[in-house]
């Protein structure tokens, strides 16, 4: 048995995921990270809400909770308060976490409650099969969008930023010692992380848009993806189709919300009780 | 010692929660619920305990499932908009099995209606708001020193069944100042049981009927907790035997133990002609209307129900032996009324005071339709 395997729950296979599924690797990139720190099974949570991405959690073997569409970081949010000591992970898909939750997402990114996300992107809404996502690539073709998608998609790493983001991250499923690597940073980190994975939905989004297999899609996710560096040469028209990698945001300096809560309000309150009572 | 106070419905259900141990509150401001988040932001601090503002009633109750899963005692606060929104999380609450409370003070509807004007006008919702067949405990006080023991009732009931429960008040008990009398701690009970050693996933198996024990993550054995339909060890199950016996599981850990949960009160029904039903603030003024009656001579009573989900179905057959006039006095278009006409016998004469404009009924009003309906 490999070190990581302990974090993963065999007895719940197979997976509901298609032949090729980008999900796999991320399950493996995560089970990797939490071999890598030692961490007990028992102290760590894997939270996830509706979708491909919603089935992840049942097949780790740590605590596990499978929650409503979108809504997976209020549960976190409510675990991590009553448990600050925990690791709470959050792994959700691009159209639970940016479309149905994306309120929840930008209200984690600003209390910078010390949640984990794992945002896997691959740009459609492959379980309910195939419609369109606020990260679905303009003019792609999908289930609801049969004449070409007409509108722009998010960009995680700007929407995350402004919305006060402490670690914000992109790698991509073509490159597991990175994305464990990235992944196990960001459970190091003390806020709220984000880290967006750009996996292939071949099935559903691939075979509509001329690239029905696995391999066709990773190259093409290989094709739209480079280095900040790489990515900053191009003109602003040429950046509009490619996503850049790696960790774009890392602030350590901004304080974690309960700790703030426990270190500050927590003592705060218990002083003006006592002064009441003086 | 207990102490005598003037205080708010809305600051004794929040006291009465921290008596009860609650532990974790998160909710979202609405009127004409906002005072108990207040109070719990400034108190729950002092004792160490956690508080939050979410982003909108979904998160909120969201919060408080994962909270009571980490084993806190949870309760969030609401009026008709917000309780709108939870129905999502309440169905997932019912379906993990997460004990958790939630106050819905109700208001003017449908949508944003009267936010400061009072209503009983989400009866229906708090049974049926979400979807699927599910069980449900809802309980309403309609006196000062109800709204304390029933939000001590609600939390022991919640953690027993492990169930959400629903503490239904409306606006007038909720803003209004009242004399109560806040009773000694350990002089109610407060139940709280103890997460079981965890050894297996098994933790949904026990036999229909049976008290589910409360689970918890982080109990030295990590488990799966699921929205899905699930077997016995929480794994997402669609096999129809196995859906049917979960479905009994829950539906029938509440109708075992109607007795527990079902609470009442009974004023001057033993002679009475006509029984008035109704509940919370139009209680009060039935209360009031039925002595008002007697003094007239009229042979009146109340019946206050407490506990309005699960219906108080076998008291109220009872009292209809002998009784055979039943008025409904409800704030609203008429909800209660369908389960009275629903377990009432055909010889029964069912009348009813429905209103829906805001105003609460004043005791005169209940008396004329008494006297009208006796006539």
């Amino acid at each position: 048995m490999r070190d990581y395997e302990k974090y993963i729950r065999y007895r719940t296979f197979p997976t509901p995921w298609c032949p090729g599924c980008g999900d796999g690797v991320i399950l493996k990139s995560i089970a990797m990270a939490f071999a890598e720190l030692k961490l007990d099974p028992d102290d760590i949570i894997v939270i996830a809400g509706i979708g491909c991405s919603g089935r992840m959690p049942t097949y780790f073997n740590t605590n596990t909770l499978h929650t409503t569409h979108g809504r997976a970081l209020t549960f976190a949010t409510g675990i991590k308060l009553a448990k600050p000591e925990k690791l709470v992970v959050v792994v959700s898909g691009d159209g639970d976490a940016t479309a149905i939750g994306g309120n929840h997402l930008i209200h984690a990114a600003r209390r910078n409650i010390g949640i984990k996300m794992i945002l896997i992107n691959n740009g459609i809404y492959g379980m309910t099969g195939g419609q369109v996502s606020p990260l679905t690539p303009p003019k792609f073709f999908t289930e609801t969008t049969p004449y070409g998608n007409i509108e722009p998609h998010f960009r995680i790493r700007m929407l995350l930023s402004a919305a006060e983001a402490s670690f914000v991250a992109r790698e991509t499923v073509n490159r597991l010692a990175q994305l464990k690597q990235v992944i196990k940073k960001s459970f190091l980190h003390k806020g709220f992380s984000v880290v967006e994975v750009m996996s292939n939905c071949h099935v559903n989004l691939g075979r509509r848009n001329k690239m029905k297999s696995p391999l066709v899609m990773t190259e093409y996710i290989k094709d739209i993806t480079m280095s900040m560096a790489d990515f900053e040469k191009l003109s602003p028209e040429e950046q509009e189709s490619k996503y850049p990698l790696g960790i774009f945001v890392e602030n350590s300096q901004r304080a974690e919300y309960t700790d703030l809560y426990y270190k500050q309000i927590v003592p705060a309150a218990q002083q003006a009780a006592a002064k009441v009572e003086k | 010692m207990s102490q005598r106070k003037v205080l708010q419905g809305n600051i004794i259900i929040a006291k009465a929660a921290l008596a009860a141990g609650c532990d974790f509150f998160a909710g979202y401001p609405i009127t004409p619920s906002s005072e108990i988040a207040q109070y719990m932001s400034k108190e729950m601090p002092k004792m160490e305990r956690a508080f939050i503002q979410m982003e909108d009633e979904i998160a909120s109750l969201g919060a408080c499932i994962g909270a009571s899963l980490a084993g806190k005692k949870a309760l969030t606060a609401t009026s008709g908009p917000g309780f709108s929104l939870m129905q999502e999380h309440l169905g997932m609450a019912v379906m993990a099995e997460v004990p958790l409370v939630i106050v819905n003070v109700m208001r003017g509807g449908p949508s944003t209606g009267m936010p400061t004007k009072p209503s009983q006008a989400d009866m229906m919702q708090a049974r049926w708001g979400t979807h699927g067949d599910h069980p449900i405990i809802a309980v309403y006080p309609a006196f000062s020193d109800e709204i304390f023991s029933e939000t001590v009732r609600a939390f022991n009931l919640s953690e027993k069944y492990w169930n959400p429960v629903i503490i239904l008040l409306d606006e007038v008990l909720a803003k209004a100042h009242m004399d109560v009398e806040i009773p000694e701690p350990g002089s109610y009970e407060v139940y709280w049981e103890k997460t079981h050693e965890i050894s297996d996933l098994n933790i949904y198996d026990r036999n229909i009927g049976e008290n589910p024990p409360r689970i918890d993550f982080f109990h030295s054995y990590p488990i799966h907790i699921d929205s899905l339909e699930h077997d016995a060890h929480g794994w997402p199950s669609f096999d129809a035997k196995t859906v049917d016996k979960m479905q009994r599981l829950r539906m029938e850990k509440i109708f075992y133990n109607l007795e527990d949960i079902i609470k009442y009160k009974e004023y001057f029904l033993d002679d009475a002609e006509v029984l008035v039903f109704s509940f919370g603030i139009s209680a009060r003024a039935a209360l009031a209307a039925v002595k008002m009656a007697r003094e007239q001579g009229i042979k009146a009573g109340l019946f206050q129900a407490l506990t309005v989900w699960p219906f108080p179905r076998a008291a109220l057959q009872e009292r209809f032996k002998k009784t055979k006039k039943v008025l409904t006095v409800e704030l609203n278009m008429g909800q209660m009324k369908y389960e009275i006409e629903r377990i009432a016998p055909p010889d029964v004469k069912k009348q009813t005071l429905l209103r829906a404009n805001g105003l609460p009924f004043s005791p005169g009003e209940v008396l004329e339709t008494i006297k009208e309906f006796v006539k």
